[in-house]
């Protein structure tokens, strides 16, 4: 297995911005740099596009596709409009998509693209080359449900087939949150240790087409928290070499050991980053997971993605009624927050995972995570499994209600179906 | 300059030595990958001209040019024998491993 035993960190010397995307655009580009921050009414879709733009990516390649086709043309309306300096490749497929802007990534270019459902299982086989590879690219899926029965509507069985891809995964809950969190993705991405490349999951249509007030940074403040891509991992003249070399038996597990380092770091990374985007613009989303309500809580209720603006307004008005009960907002599928529920203890009870995905043959993704990362002999809290939300089905306030109602008679000792479909037709 | 097999070469003794990423020095071989070959291309000098036309099609880029005469790099030659095929002056045989 090669190595040229100097440049080992990957990360180092100056990036240089070699862009050729960047000899195209020179000279045209305006500046934006002294936008203020401002409020504007926008879907999550619009809202991503103009957190993409904040973080002036230097190569775009997109292929559209329902219900991600509004983040791309709103990009491509930004590129248009010379809003920051950029090539925008129209390719003609997600894989092709995947593999030009690994192609500029080579170049050190910070780079970006989007897709969904289907464009997203099209791109798997780019999406391991790019992890490996430990390119920072930054991905928006729109979550979709995937063919067939063919359905353009949301959940999330297309980001969570891909969770073994090495990409970091984070799901969010809003339209800021959207923005907020591809400003995070890009500096986690491209910290030293992590040069791991990020995957956020927009729910299609509950957040990628629902309007909401959104707050945009100004330039200067995401320039200040995010400066320009630099990295050693790169093609260049000066230092020529061979990038996605092949690794035999002999140092395979030593290079996927890396990866999972990485990770590790990533973890680090991600909580840090959260606080300091805290600091800078003054909303907070608790690195890896958020605990709503969770201190003395007797049934909580673990989810994903934008749901859990639902979950927060239940678990508010069963608190006004006496109910103890919480939330576990999981914002990264992986890195996995393994601690967060490993130190999940009584008061605790029962412990319910609302998965808007369901692995065949066994059960809700998430659920697998949450009770392996809780096991530990003698564990007293019991579990449940919601499975909901499939193919764009809305999940409402009542089914949420009567998910905490299954949870306090399981606390109460009474026994309850361990895997549960909410809102089948029949049951 | 053409690559060559880099016999000072060491494997990562360390996970500070291991490179980051899949990336590598440009051009850096290390291993022999020619095991299988039956039979070898051997450059008759006194025939070659010099057209570097096998130089050109060698799919592996095992024709070395750059002393005074054309040689084969059988740390890396396959033993294909296009370029004694193409040679337009049969300057190039094909001989049995082993002899």
């Amino acid at each position: 297995m090669p190595h040229d035993g100097k440049n080992q960190s990957g990360v180092q010397e100056q990036g240089g911005g070699g862009c050729a995307a960047l000899s195209v655009c020179q000279g045209k580009a305006e500046r934006t740099g002294s936008e203020r921050a401002h409020n504007q009414f926008l879907s999550g879709n619009e809202a991503a596009a103009e957190g993409v733009r904040l973080c002036r990516p230097q190569v775009i390649a997109a292929y559209p596709i329902t219900p991600q086709t509004t983040l791309v043309e709103r990009l491509s309306e930004f590129v248009a409009e010379r809003a920051f300096p950029c090539k925008y490749l129209l390719v003609e497929s997600e894989h092709s998509a995947m593999a030009a802007v690994m192609g500029a990534a080579m170049m050190g270019s910070r780079v970006f693209t989007a897709t969904s459902s289907q464009g997203l299982l099209y791109m798997c086989e780019m999406l391991s080359y790019v992890s490996g590879s430990r390119y920072p690219i930054v991905l928006v899926n729109a979550n979709r449900a995937t063919a067939t029965p063919w359905n353009i509507f949301g959940d999330q069985r297309d980001s969570v087939a891909m969770r073994d891809s090495g990409w970091i995964q984070f799901y969010v809950e809003s339209g800021q949150e959207s923005l907020d969190t591809i400003i995070q993705a890009y500096r986690v991405a491209e910290h030293p240790e992590v040069s791991t490349p990020v995957m956020v999951n927009i729910d299609g249509f509950t957040l990628t087409h629902t309007y909401d007030l959104v707050n945009i940074p100004g330039q200067e403040a995401v320039d200040a928290f995010l400066p320009p891509l630099k990295t050693a991992n790169r093609l260049s003249l000066e230092n020529p070499r061979s990038l996605s070399i092949n690794i035999g038996p002999d140092y395979h597990l030593e290079s996927r050991y890396q990866e999972q380092k990485a990770f590790q770091a990533a973890e680090k990374v991600i909580a840090q980053t959260d606080e300091d985007f805290a600091r800078k613009f003054g909303r907070k989303y608790y690195g890896m997971a958020e605990r709503y309500r969770c201190e003395d809580a007797e049934c909580v209720l673990a989810v994903m993605g934008s749901v859990a603006g639902t979950v927060r307004t239940v678990v508010d008005r069963l608190r006004t009624e006496g109910k103890r009960v919480g939330m576990i907002k999981v914002r990264c599928l992986r890195p996995f927050p393994r601690a967060l529920f490993a130190a999940q203890e009584a008061p605790c009870k029962a412990l319910g995972v609302l998965d808007r995905n369901i692995s065949f043959g066994y059960e809700g993704a998430l659920y697998t995570e949450a009770r392996a990362a809780m096991y530990r002999p003698g564990a007293s809290i019991r579990t449940l499994n919601f499975i909901a939300g499939l193919g764009g089905r809305d999940i409402s306030r009542s089914d949420i209600a009567l998910m905490f109602e299954k949870l306090a008679r399981l606390a109460g000792g009474s026994f309850e179906e361990e895997l549960q479909y909410i809102g089948l037709r029949w049951s | 300059m053409k690559p060559r097999l880099n016999k000072d070469y060491r494997l990562p003794a360390s996970e500070e030595e291991m490179t980051f990423g899949t990336a590598c020095a440009t051009g850096l071989l290390t291993a022999v990958n020619s095991g299988w070959r039956t039979f070898r291309p051997v450059i008759d000098s006194m025939k070659c001209v010099h057209c570097l036309i096998c130089w050109v099609c060698c799919p592996d880029g095992a024709i070395d040019r750059e002393g005074r005469e054309l040689s084969v790099d059988y740390d890396y030659c396959k033993g294909c024998g296009i370029c004694a095929h193409e040679c337009p002056r049969q300057a190039i045989s094909m001989v049995k491993e082993g002899k």
